[in-house]
């Protein structure tokens, strides 16, 4: 039972990732008809907004401390970060500290100024291309996203870590009733967890209960008639593809302290990601997340030493394998609306 | 201008099999057959062509035409083609081929480490193993068109790709991979007891290199090189008599107008998985040559950056076209090998003439295109392509060409009329 409870928890976190990176797919998708192929290297962009907010707030200048001496008894240099000299040492310090949640403040303004310039510079003229020229194009643009960032921050993975209040794991089994140290779960884990929650829940109730959301689902349903009503649907469209280029960044954002950013992160989950999308079904909101959630879970349980036993090499098809079998049976995905991407 | 080019793809056939009819070339039109012949010319002659700077030149590290990067062209070449018997006919964009070429590149290190060092059966075997499980995969994928169908098949690859590095080790031999060793005793060569087998055909060693020097140039002329390059040469004709042929008509149609094809009473299926599997054919070719020069292979051979890689190179080229293909895999290839050697040392001795704060701009300028930036150069390029050019390097030399054309006709028609 206490096995079962850790895979699950396990699963949450990769589950979170993976549900907000097909959010956001699926946000592009339904509201644009575009397939995004560059969504993973929006997700990677994000994990790289923590890492350049946390060397803005290093920022140091060297100041001669005259109370020390270096070994040569000449007056110690020291560095000194910006934010001291500003807030404070105390503050200072905190602020670096938290770098990595204070980067979604940073993150969400730059993300969504991404998301617009591709939108307006690249996207917007393949609506009337065939689905496979889009694929092509924001292939391409995720390559030179990610070579761009391999030119300015290298090729290795920057450690970036989560705030000291967060390190360490949760005795989670103890609150259960099982024995201390059988289910630990690490914090940042379960922060990242209620975040992509909230996120979740942010963006379907910004679709469910304002005006703009409500213009933009009709737009989803029927462009063309929301277009008829004298609404300018492609502005709103526009958003909506910052939205969920902000979605992705925040997910990465919050992911760099999970795994150190590197500049092919975005392709790893990007893979995974549109699995996910197809499996949950195209255009489907709801089935995204679940979706994301749902192989998540499956996964981190095929990698059981118990299962492992009985089916070797399970855990690293599982997704895989279930896409297939969905597509199979249910060629709409698990809630795929009828018509959308059947050509 | 594209509506143009595609109408003479449609009509030839006809005009084709009526040439062919009339004894023509190899059952080939004369276009179809000037353009083979160019490519057997460019092919034979590569280590010619490659090698265009003496050695010990500033330029010389432009030079291609070493063997194994010559190797790499036409193998990839190969695979390129198959795939565009599969995207550029039908239109179907398989995000998993990497995984045919790895399952035929498993097959002949196989039959290469059990059976004879002789590359044929190898080969053989590769394209046998890979057209079986093309098979498979195609009979599933196909069942879905467009987005749906690239996922599985991206499934099935890193599906592969998982198998072959996990589970499958005694038979892919893991992270490590498989190669030829000395404790392999091939039960049809006579080896001496610690002898090596070496790749060969009936008993020329693959890696056997004649070298000519003249004056300051050095060619090389391997034997692997002109293994693959006559395969190449085999498999880029069976490709132009497919797309000649009324089965290609048949792709063609598949990708024009699914729905209309229904209506006529043809189902799409059969066709479309017959190209699946020609293309997984090649694919398997590919692989069965590459192991026949390097016997060697590693599982990275099916992750779905390989799989990227050919899609990259088809529309470059061109998709749909002949020649496209094998000219973008030429291109990547060269980039990959040639222009990622260049470092900043280079770019400084190119730039020594401009003066020292205008040669530092213009180093810092071109460096991150070069060198290990290369794949930025490759990305820009290949978005330039899709979104200008669709029809990738061959329309864009074509569009030169009429350009210059046109140019020349309009003289002579100002020449007529000063006349």
């Amino acid at each position: 039972m206490d096995q079962i409870i850790v895979q699950i928890l396990n699963g949450l976190d990769k589950g979170s990732a993976y549900a907000l990176i097909a959010l956001g797919l699926t946000l592009i998708f339904g509201t644009l008809g575009v397939v995004n192929f560059a969504h993973g290297a929006l997700f990677m962009l994000g994990a790289f907004c923590a890492v350049i907010f946390n060397r803005l707030l290093s920022l140091s200048h060297k100041v001669v401390d005259e109370s020390r001496t270096d070994f040569l008894g000449n007056p110690m240099q020291v560095d000194v970060p910006y934010v001291h000299e500003w807030f404070g040492q105390a503050a200072g310090d905190a602020l670096i500290n938290w770098s990595v949640p204070l980067s979604i403040l940073f993150a969400i303004p730059v993300m969504l100024l991404v998301g617009v310039i591709m939108e307006r510079g690249l996207i917007k003229h393949f609506y009337k291309r065939p689905h496979a020229d889009q694929i092509l194009v924001t292939f391409g643009l995720a390559i030179v996203l990610q070579e761009i960032i391999k030119y300015f921050f290298g090729a290795n993975p920057i450690q970036t870590p989560a705030p000291d209040a967060f390190r360490g794991s949760l005795d989670f089994g103890v609150w259960l009733g099982f024995d201390p140290l059988t289910i630990m779960y690490p914090y940042w884990r379960l922060v990242y967890f209620f975040f992509a929650a909230i996120i979740i829940a942010g963006v379907f109730a910004f679709l469910q209960f304002t005006t703009f959301g409500m213009v933009v689902r009709a737009g989803m349903a029927d462009r063309e008639t929301v277009g008829l009503l004298g609404i300018d649907i492609d502005k709103r469209f526009t958003f909506m593809f910052g939205l969920a280029a902000a979605v992705a960044g925040i997910a990465g954002v919050m992911y760099a302290p999970i795994v150190a950013p590197n500049y092919h992160m975005g392709m790893d989950f990007l893979v995974l990601s549109f699995v996910v999308v197809v499996v949950g079904g195209m255009g489907s909101l709801p089935g995204a997340v679940a979706a994301g959630f749902l192989l998540g879970i499956l996964e981190s349980f095929a990698s059981m030493p118990a299962v492992t036993q009985f089916l070797p090499g399970i855990n690293q098809i599982i997704i895989y394998l279930v896409a297939i079998i969905v597509l199979l049976t249910r060629p709409r995905g698990l809630m795929g609306r009828k018509g959308v991407m059947e050509e | 201008m594209t509506d143009q080019t595609t109408q003479t793809g449609a009509i030839a056939p006809q005009a084709d099999r009526s040439r062919a009819a009339s004894g023509g070339f190899l059952g080939l039109g004369f276009r179809d057959f000037r353009l083979l012949m160019i490519v057997v010319a460019l092919t034979l002659l590569a280590p010619f062509l490659l090698n265009p700077f003496p050695e010990g030149s500033a330029m010389a590290q432009f030079n291609a035409g070493y063997p194994d990067l010559m190797q790499r062209f036409v193998i990839f070449g190969i695979f390129a083609i198959g795939f565009n018997i599969l995207f550029g006919l039908t239109g179907y964009l398989s995000f998993g081929h990497a995984a045919f070429l790895g399952v035929g590149s498993y097959a002949a290190i196989w039959m290469m480490k059990l059976v004879t060092t002789n590359i044929i059966p190898g080969i053989i075997a590769s394209i046998i193993f890979a057209a079986l499980f093309a098979v498979v995969v195609g009979f599933i994928s196909l069942r879905r068109s467009g987005i749906y169908f690239s996922i599985l098949t991206l499934a099935f690859a890193q599906m592969s790709y998982a198998l072959a590095y996990s589970v499958l080790t005694p038979i892919t031999g893991g992270e490590t991979g498989l190669q030829i060793k000395s404790t392999d005793r091939p039960f049809l060569d006579n080896l001496e007891p610690g002898q090596i087998g070496r790749a060969n055909l009936f008993g020329i060693d693959m890696r056997a290199s004649q070298i000519l020097e003249v004056g300051g140039w050095q060619f090389t002329f391997n034997v692997g090189y002109y293994v693959c390059a006559v395969v190449m040469i085999l498999a880029f004709y069976m490709a132009i008599r497919i797309f000649r042929s009324p089965f290609g008509m048949m792709l063609r149609a598949v990708k024009s107008n699914q729905q209309r094809m229904n209506y006529t009473g043809l189902s799409p299926k059969p066709y479309t998985l017959a190209a699946f599997v020609i293309s997984g054919m090649y694919a398997g070719l590919a692989g069965g040559l590459m192991v026949a020069m390097d016997t060697q292979v590693g599982p990275e051979r099916m992750f779905w950056t390989a799989s990227g890689e050919v899609v990259l190179m088809t529309i470059l080229g061109g998709a749909g076209t002949l020649i496209g293909p094998v000219l973008g895999a030429g291109f990547i290839k060269y980039f990959e090998n040639i222009v990622s050697k260049i470092n900043s040392d280079i770019l400084h001795g190119w730039f020594a003439f401009l003066p020292d704060g205008l040669e530092d701009f213009m180093v810092a300028i071109v460096y991150p295109f070069v060198g290990k930036g290369w794949h930025l150069t490759l990305g820009l390029m290949f978005m330039a392509v899709v979104i200008f050019l669709p029809g990738g390097l061959v329309e864009g030399g074509q569009r030169i060409a009429r350009l210059f054309r046109r140019r020349k006709a309009a003289d002579g028609a100002t020449k007529s009329a000063a006349e």
